[in-house]
């Protein structure tokens, strides 16, 4: 017991000088760490529900997918049956219904050029052999195909990669702080900014698909038609200001044309978007304004129609202007879309958090005050309990407090509201390791045991028990971290570290300071 | 200095003499906490049931009668307004606008906003919560498994490492623990959140940590005292870690209590289910699972033969040490 070699209680106080050290930066305000220049040691995030902010967790719109797959698969179809070689292929009643593309072959002689040309289209999906879509016969001259669920998970798996960046890029410049934009399972995306207070701007932006499209207005199509919901062949019908326009359904220029995007003003000093086109939207823009000189074109975004200005001249410069009704703010937001690209995948809102500032200041404020109010209780609590002994459990209390917050920050691990109860928590448990031995040595003494030999027992014996104890709060502790989501898992980091470093602290720190002066003073009896 | 003893020395208490009628009265008040539960349910906050959720301070005391016929005046739906902790805080509770639109959810809270703007609320909303009713079902379904598997993770450590008899009896108490918890909030109707499952996770760990403080002093005295009734060794156990439980319950409760009058209103709910929960896991580590253990019947002579087998171990190391005198 009294054997402490010198290395021990070296490396025992340099462990927690380290731990107390890393918790310095995160204690100061940011300005002074800098000051000091120790804007680069690590510290402690603190959570949305301290700092304020928003939290925001989109979820793919996945029965959008099989309908957007099957649009697109029918557009492919159709071009490739035509451009089929050696002779374009004839189909004909083409139709999406019930989830499947279904379409029969005019000439039953072809009906194998086109089964095998309807295969090609389709993808490998993973290396199990099966495909994307499935392709059959019926009726001997009608082929039919549905989407494998392992096609769309692929597909979903994909857009979602590709929507993550997307996402990132959009809110990066917007120039936040510090947001976090991580993927979640399979089709979901969570966002979390600090310090917004207003997430509808934030929602607008990262939830908008910013599906460009330039196409041209059919001129030709029967206005009476049209007004009865009837598309002439190769057209589609969108509303623009509250009537259907027809519009050839092949754009002259998409989203992924364009180069750049930027808020800018238009002749009449209304705020809107200047686009920049690459070399090959350039080409193609000036090829169809050539040749439509003096017809109209519609501006379309996400399906909607912002505009349909007439062509004056040819437009060569690859570059346009985008004007609809827009707000400089609005403008701004759909630059940001635009430049970020279109979103391969719809997404919604399904959680949404935002805490003010001034909840959060208050929280950390009560959360301060409760921890610095349950320390003086605890630590007046043992004194009177255990005297000495209880100044050796409060020393360890003190400092452990210090070293969660060091490996914490560490960790770069966030603090939260339910991890500031955590904290409070562990102060009260904290000392449950030192009542354990404390309780122990009593109860020797009172056998008649010497006092080196009661603390040896009392230490060796609650060793045991407290090891046992504590393995099965760890346990709680882990599950909450693995399988708890939010408030959970903030509660479940702080408790884990607490039993790790308390363990230490109230066992191993407390035995060298009992030990040091056990050997100095060698009482012949103790007061506890 | 005179040191304060909270239990004094060499108490003997006979818990196990009054199990029976300890048993009871828990049996009593666990189907009492069932039924409420049943019958009353749990005021789940959105986190559970999916909705929005606001809460707003306004400059003086919340209005909140008058709240209540401006947000009814918007035709939303109905609104569930409580006051919690400070006076000028209110929670809102709407359900969910019934449309795919997201720009929706934006829209109700914008007029909530305009509707009591006339209050002078203070904006921004200190916090806003919107839970779909998708996520909100996983949610509940994450912290069903995170208690389950806790509960069923520790009863296996309690049988791996000590005895069967051990590990049924932390998870009957673990179970009474829990169930007494809900029945607090069915009673109370306090909001049943995701913090409150975050509260039953640590108040398994508190009482579990106790039990096993128990449960270790049972298997020591097993070993050394090997003629003693089983019931006798269980009241000697429990009255010479008395002391201890009562200390440790007293600084978490300290500690606890100072969370619950400083910490701010945001965790009240939590602190409280803590607070009962410390106080309901003593209990139970006292009277339900050390007793339960003669009920469901420990068999002493496997620790006569665990102890037999260490005894010879060491009796043989320390004859090699005679013939092999250490340096």
């Amino acid at each position: 017991m009294l054997d402490f070699p010198r290395w021990k209680i070296a490396s025992i106080i340099g462990i927690l000088l380290i731990g107390i050290l890393l918790s310095v930066p995160s204690l100061m305000p940011e300005s002074t760490a800098k000051q000091l220049g120790l804007g680069f040691a690590p510290k402690i995030n603190l959570g949305l529900d301290l700092a304020g902010g928003s939290h925001i967790l989109l979820e793919a719109d996945t029965a959008d997918v099989a309908k957007t797959r099957l649009a697109n698969m029918q557009d492919t179809i159709r071009t490739a049956m035509r451009k089929a070689t050696p002779g374009p292929i004839a189909i004909g009643d083409i139709s999406t219904a019930n989830n499947a593309i279904s379409f029969f072959v005019r000439d039953s002689q072809k009906l194998d050029a086109a089964v095998d040309l309807a295969r090609t289209l389709t993808q490998p999906v993973g290396t199990s052999g099966t495909r994307d879509w499935n392709v059959t016969v019926v009726d001997s001259t009608r082929i039919v195909m549905t989407q494998t669920q392992g096609g769309i998970d692929q597909f979903i798996d994909q857009a979602m990669t590709g929507a993550v960046d997307i996402v990132r890029k959009r809110i990066d410049a917007l120039g936040t702080k510090e947001p976090t934009i991580a993927r979640q399972g399979s089709d979901r995306i969570l966002v979390e900014v600090p310090g917004v207070q207003d997430p509808t701007e934030l929602k607008a932006l990262i939830g908008k698909t910013a599906k460009l499209e330039f196409k041209l207005v059919d001129t030709q199509a029967d206005p009476a038609k049209i007004a009865a919901g009837q598309a002439p062949i190769g057209d589609q019908l969108l509303p623009y200001q509250g009537r259907p326009v027809a519009l050839f359904r092949q754009a002259i220029l998409t989203g992924s044309d364009l180069k750049t995007a930027r808020q800018d003003y238009d002749e009449n000093n209304q705020p809107a978007v200047a686009i920049g086109f690459n070399s090959k939207g350039a080409r193609a823009f000036a090829e169809t304004t050539q040749a439509n000189v003096g017809k109209p074109f519609a501006i379309i975004l996400d399906n909607q129609v912002l505009s349909t200005p007439v062509i004056q001249s040819p437009i060569l410069g690859g570059s346009a202007i985008i004007n609809g009704s827009f707000t400089a703010q609005s403008a701004q937001a759909l630059a940001i879309s635009l430049q970020s690209g279109s979103l391969p995948i719809a997404l919604k809102t399904v959680e949404e958090r935002t805490v003010g500032p001034g909840l959060g200041a208050d929280s950390i404020h009560a959360g301060i005050i409760a921890s610095t109010i349950a320390v003086i209780a605890v630590v007046l609590f043992m004194f009177i309990t255990y005297g000495r002994f209880g100044v050796y459990a409060n020393l360890a209390v003190i400092i452990n407090v210090f070293v969660i917050l060091g490996l914490m920050a560490l960790l770069n691990a966030t603090l939260t509201l339910p991890g500031i109860a955590g904290f409070v928590l562990t102060i009260g448990t904290a000392v449950d390791a030192n009542v354990l031995i404390n309780e122990r040595i009593r109860e020797e003494r009172r056998r008649g045991r010497g006092v080196i030999q009661s603390v040896e027992l009392g230490y060796k014996e609650a060793s045991r028990t407290i090891y046992e104890a504590n393995m099965t709060h760890a346990i709680t502790g882990l599950i909450m971290l693995i399988l708890g989501s939010g408030p959970v898992k903030g509660f479940a980091v702080v408790l884990l570290f607490g039993i790790i470093t308390s363990v230490f602290t109230s066992v191993t720190f407390t035995r060298m300071l009992v030990a040091l002066w056990l050997r100095r003073q060698r009482p012949q009896a103790i007061n506890i | 200095m005179r040191l304060l003893k909270i239990v004094p020395d060499n108490t003997n208490i006979g818990f196990v003499k009054l199990r029976g009628w300890a048993f009871g009265l828990t049996a009593l008040l666990t189907i009492a906490a069932g039924v409420l539960v049943g019958v009353r349910g749990l005021n789940f906050g959105v986190d559970f049931v999916g909705g929005l959720s606001i809460e707003a301070r306004f400059p003086g005391d919340a209005p909140l009668d008058d709240i209540r016929t401006r947000i009814d005046a918007l035709g939303v739906g109905d609104a569930q307004l409580q006051q919690f902790g400070p006076k000028n805080t209110v929670s809102i509770r709407l359900p969910l606008p019934n449309s795919t639109d997201p720009a929706a959810t934006n829209a109700l809270v914008g007029k909530v906003q305009a509707a009591l703007a006339p209050d002078h609320v203070i904006l921004p909303f200190d916090q806003v919560d919107t839970v779909s009713g998708k996520v909100s079902g996983e949610l509940i379904w994450k912290g069903v498994l995170a208690v389950f598997a806790a509960v069923f993770c520790i009863a296996l450590f309690g049988i791996v490492r000590f005895e069967w008899q051990f590990g049924v009896a932390t998870f009957v108490s673990i179970f009474h623990d829990v169930l007494m918890t809900l029945g607090f909030f069915a009673l109370t109707r306090l909001e049943f959140d995701l913090n409150i499952v975050a509260a039953v996770l640590t108040i398994i760990g508190y009482s579990i940590n106790d039990k096993i403080v128990i449960d270790d002093r049972i298997r020591e005295n097993l070993r050394k005292y090997r003629q003693m009734p089983l019931g006798e060794l269980i009241d000697l156990s429990v009255n010479e870690t008395l002391p201890r439980t009562v200390m440790t319950s007293l600084t978490i409760l300290l500690a606890l209590l100072s969370l619950l009058l400083f910490g701010g209103h945001v965790l009240r709910g939590f602190t409280a289910a803590m607070m009962l929960g410390v106080v309901v896991g003593t209990y139970s580590s006292i009277y339900v699972s050390s007793s339960l253990l003669i009920t469901l019947g420990l068999d002493k002579s496997r620790f006569r033969q665990m102890t037999d087998a260490t005894d010879k171990k060491k009796a043989a190391r320390a004859r090699a040490e005679r013939i092999a005198p250490k340096p």
